[in-house]
């Protein structure tokens, strides 16, 4: 293992982790519910709930427009995608399915879940991490991609 | 009205940080995920600074019958993981490996503008869609 010196940012993602777990917690106390990116969209997909769609839908249109408010101040953050049409849609299906079946992901249980202490998210973070790694190692030390 | 306004802000304030911290970046995800490669653990710090903010608010929201808006309080009960919750966690761990996103940063990536985003959304709100077909809702 070697340190990425040039592209680590300790205190802005110490700090943007920060803003996030604040986000996260005002979430449960004013709201009354676990701030999960995958849960809160899920929501809107399965039947029933229709009093729930409009919190649903105004989280997702306050994080939509997160790039536009921050574009007031700053310049946006390079982004770069590696990943091929294909493999984008692949990894968007398994995304999608494997965080519903799993009941959360990185938001609900990475930071909400552990923050709470439960053995569930504590489980499940540590296999989509564990597997995560897994599969950036197969495919970059192992096949090469 | 109150609640979606709330919900709104909040969505936008995570946005907000999940741009400062870095997440908005696939590659940068790849770079934490990469361990045995150059290693950037700045991911890490994201999950320490957000686990460190939440605690304290997560265990005062725990106590409470209602919210502060008056809503009733709907975190899950403590439950013993099964085999849903390891497959689930799996098979997303596997999509996120691939291509270096989650579902937060997919929809923040949309909203940049940045088109590869594209067909991940697509495929992700499928994946979900899937879900809700599935016979046997889980217990």
């Amino acid at each position: 293992m070697q340190l990425d010196t040039l592209h680590f940012t300790p205190l802005a993602s110490l700090s943007g982790g920060a803003l996030i777990g604040l986000a996260a917690g005002g979430f449960a106390l004013l709201l009354g519910r676990i701030m999960g990116v995958s849960g809160i969209v899920g929501g809107l997909l399965s039947r029933g709930g229709q009093g729930d769609r409009a919190w649903r839908l105004s989280f997702i249109v306050g994080l939509l427009a997160a790039p536009l408010v921050w574009q007031l101040g700053w310049r946006l953050p390079d982004i770069q995608v590696a990943a091929g049409p294909v493999t984008l849609v692949v990894a968007g299906l398994l995304v999608g399915f494997g965080t519903r079946l799993g009941s959360g992901c990185t938001s609900g249980h990475g930071v909400c879940g552990l923050a709470r202490g439960t053995l569930r998210s504590l489980i499940a973070t540590m296999t989509f991490m564990l597997v995560a790694v897994v599969t950036v190692y197969i495919m970059r030390h192992v096949l090469g991609a | 009205m109150k609640s979606s306004l709330t919900a709104g802000l909040l969505g936008l304030l995570f946005g907000l940080g999940l741009l400062l911290a870095g997440m908005a970046n696939p590659a940068k995800v790849s770079g934490f995920l990469d361990i045995a490669g150059l290693w950037d653990p700045s991911l890490a710090l994201v999950m320490v600074g957000g686990i460190c903010a939440a605690t304290g608010l997560l265990a005062w929201a725990g106590h409470r019958q209602r919210s502060l808006l008056g809503l009733p309080m709907q975190l899950p009960k403590p439950g013993k993981p099964d085999s849903s919750l390891l497959l689930g966690a799996a098979l997303f761990g596997l999509g996120w490996g691939l291509a270096g996103i989650c579902p937060g940063p997919a929809l923040l990536g949309l909203a940049t503008g940045e088109t590869a985003f594209v067909p991940f959304v697509l495929a992700m709100l499928a994946g979900m869609g899937l879900y809700t077909l599935l016979p046997t809702p889980r217990s």
